[in-house]
């Protein structure tokens, strides 16, 4: 059970699948001469459970394609899970109306990957950031809203003498500095990251990444953090978690995974970070291609590429066990003790 | 002020000085739009005005011809109307026609398109193939039904009266799928950025996001087009006028002033037809002009801004 003073957001079983077999003519097929009605899905989250505790940053790692956006965009509410629960708080709220998830919306914020799309093109940036505060703030004067405008936006690092331009007047680095402006607007606490910073050059990056772990300080913020970044991750994380086609693998504090990766496909991952001054590769090299997520393996999802997998890895689902006080894996050999 | 020096500074002003083009048809169009405009103020004659019209200034040619006279510069109609004056006059009407037309097959077209772009699934099926039945009816067809009947239910005298209206309706009606199917088009590309993502995420409703965030961001094409449906209702209103089924003689619009005098081109009055036949295609060949040169500038394949 979460533990409702340590816990701030917690996933029970949570799984999303894509119908993409679109309208009913393309789903017809003809088999044996008798017509079926076929459908197509992505299995983009297959029963995901983990919590998120307050004040920590927990980055959710993994390859593309293998869930991390999905997961993102779930537990701040833009997808309906199909299954599962997003429990805030004390309160489960992946089926509540829009007017019953309103209080939620300015406790919760997210953060978008591109900071060329994210930004409405044809509203100025005070526009943009007043949106928000005056939406949930309704009886708020315009020089209230225009004052938090500037606070902001200066905390920020954006000078707010610029409120009435156009985002396209602004850099890439700026421009996600006022996207997440715009996600502080409403004084959350809890902030979902896509790919913040992927999008950045790699000396914004580091600036960028800086301003959110201030912005998590100052405010006291709990981050969900989703990246493909190892680099980052190390950078900023209190725990991480890593994906593997829908599918949590392990979930450990940040140094224990990148000193002791437990789980096959984590080792496999964090191998693959080059080091200076390294002679002898020790990357950990899988053999085949991701499967597709239409068509899921039997059993471990990574049963096919693994180096240890056996029988029983390719009947039988592993679930995550707790694995000291602060992690998990999903892993019959770790289960076992053989690894 | 500073809404008019972003404009003055703007590509699209830039390119709109250096287009010989653009400057020409769209002084043209202004100065068309002006004069129909100030019909009223500079016609030197009232065409609407019975007691003015005499039946003996019929089919006088235009004044520098033999037997023409001063006071009416292209000529009289076979009803003895100063020909200018008449013109300016149907002008008035065909622009107000074409442009209530364009209104409101753009405010209907519009929300159905960003409606089916926006909620998309089984309302998106429906209203598209709503669509492409209306779009499968020849206008004509409409209009020949619609005004039988309005002639029939209501008497020709009120059918004179209401004509306008049930012209712009007429043609609206026939054209807004050509807006829907474009505002649809740039919703769906739209929707799937991330800034509809983060109004989502602030808790905005949907009829928000969609009227503040979206259809902004999708006028673009509808501006463009809207050039081009405005000459196309013109065009439209001359035809059904031509057929007889538009604008009565009493009120002419440039179509039922061509058509009028059609039946006299043989008789040698060739004036009553060619003056506003030649205003007809002047009006919308610099419309069609204008919006081409917009579409072309507005193009973000050729220029993102």
């Amino acid at each position: 059970m979460p533990n409702p003073t340590t816990s701030l957001l917690s996933i029970r079983g949570l799984v999303k699948h894509f119908d993409i077999s679109g309208g009913l003519l393309d789903q017809l097929t003809l088999e044996k001469g008798r017509l079926r009605r076929r459908r197509t899905t992505v299995k983009a989250l297959n029963d995901v459970s983990f919590e998120i505790r307050r004040g920590e940053t927990l980055s959710v790692v993994g390859e593309s394609g293998c869930g991390k956006s999905t997961l993102a965009r779930t537990v701040i509410g833009l997808y309906p899970p199909n299954r599962g629960q997003v429990i805030y708080g004390d309160q489960r709220i992946d089926h509540l109306t829009a007017r019953q998830m309103l209080p939620f919306r300015r406790r919760m914020q997210m953060i978008f990957q591109d900071p060329y799309a994210s930004l409405n093109p044809r509203m100025t940036v005070a526009r943009i950031l007043e949106e928000p505060v005056i939406f949930h703030n309704p009886g708020m004067s315009a020089a209230a809203a225009a004052e938090k405008v500037a606070d902001v936006m200066d905390q920020v690092g954006v000078d707010p003498k610029w409120a009435d331009r156009y985002p396209h007047e602004f850099s890439g680095g700026q421009r996600q500095r006022i996207s997440i402006a715009r996600a502080l607007m409403v004084d959350p606490e809890f902030i979902v990251a896509d790919e913040p910073v992927s999008a950045l050059d790699v000396s914004i990056q580091a600036q960028i990444l800086n301003l959110l772990m201030d912005a998590q300080e100052q405010r006291g913020l709990t981050y969900l953090f989703i990246t493909h970044d190892l680099s980052v991750v190390r950078h900023i994380s209190t725990r991480v978690a890593v994906m593997y086609l829908g599918t949590l693998c392990e979930l450990a504090p940040a140094a224990s995974i990148f000193n002791q990766p437990r789980h096959p496909y984590t080792q496999a991952l964090l191998s693959a970070i080059p080091r200076l001054g390294e002679q002898r590769s020790r990357h950990i090299r899988l053999k085949g291609e991701v499967p597709t997520p239409i068509h899921l393996p039997s059993g471990c999802v990574f049963h096919g590429r693994c180096l240890y997998a056996d029988e029983r890895c390719r009947q039988e689902v592993p679930t995550a066990t707790p694995l000291g006080p602060d992690g998990l894996v999903a892993c019959h050999r770790v289960a076992e003790g053989k690894m | 002020m500073k809404a008019w020096w972003r404009f003055k500074n703007s590509y699209f002003f830039y390119s709109f000085r250096r287009d010989p083009v653009a400057l020409v048809s769209f002084s043209v169009f202004f100065f068309l739009v002006l004069v129909s405009l100030f019909a009223p103020v500079i016609a030197p004659h009232n065409p609407y005005d019975t007691s003015t019209i005499d039946v003996m200034d019929a089919e006088i040619p235009p004044s520098w011809m033999d037997g023409g006279q001063e006071r009416f510069w292209l000529g009289t109609d076979i009803q003895g109307r100063d020909l200018y004056s008449t013109m300016l006059y149907g002008l008035r009407t065909s622009v107000a026609i074409g442009i209530g037309a364009v209104l409101f097959q753009g405010i209907l077209g519009i929300v159905v398109g960003l409606t089916a772009g926006y909620v998309g699934g089984r309302v998106d099926g429906f209203l598209m193939r709503v669509a492409d039945i209306q779009f499968s009816i020849p206008y004509l067809i409409v209009a020949i039904i619609t005004s039988a009947i309005f002639q029939l239910a209501f008497g020709v005298g009120r059918f004179e009266q209401l004509a306008m209206p049930l012209l712009i309706l007429i043609i609206g009606i026939s054209e807004w799928p050509k807006y829907a199917r474009t505002v649809r088009a740039s919703v769906l590309g739209e929707k799937q950025k991330e800034y509809v993502e983060a109004a989502r995420v602030i808790g905005l409703n949907p009829v928000r996001i969609m009227y503040r965030h979206i259809l902004p961001n999708t006028l673009t094409p509808v501006l463009v087009i809207s050039t081009i449906q405005v000459a196309q209702a013109v065009m439209s209103e001359a035809a059904l006028s031509f057929l007889g089924l538009g604008m009565p003689v009493t009120k002419p619009s440039l179509g039922s002033l061509i058509k009028a005098g059609f039946q006299y081109v043989f008789s040698g009055s060739w004036w009553i037809t060619t003056f506003p036949g030649i205003l007809l295609v002047t009006f919308t060949l610099v419309v069609i002009l204008f919006g081409d040169w917009l579409r072309d500038v507005l193009n973000p394949k050729l220029y993102k801004g």
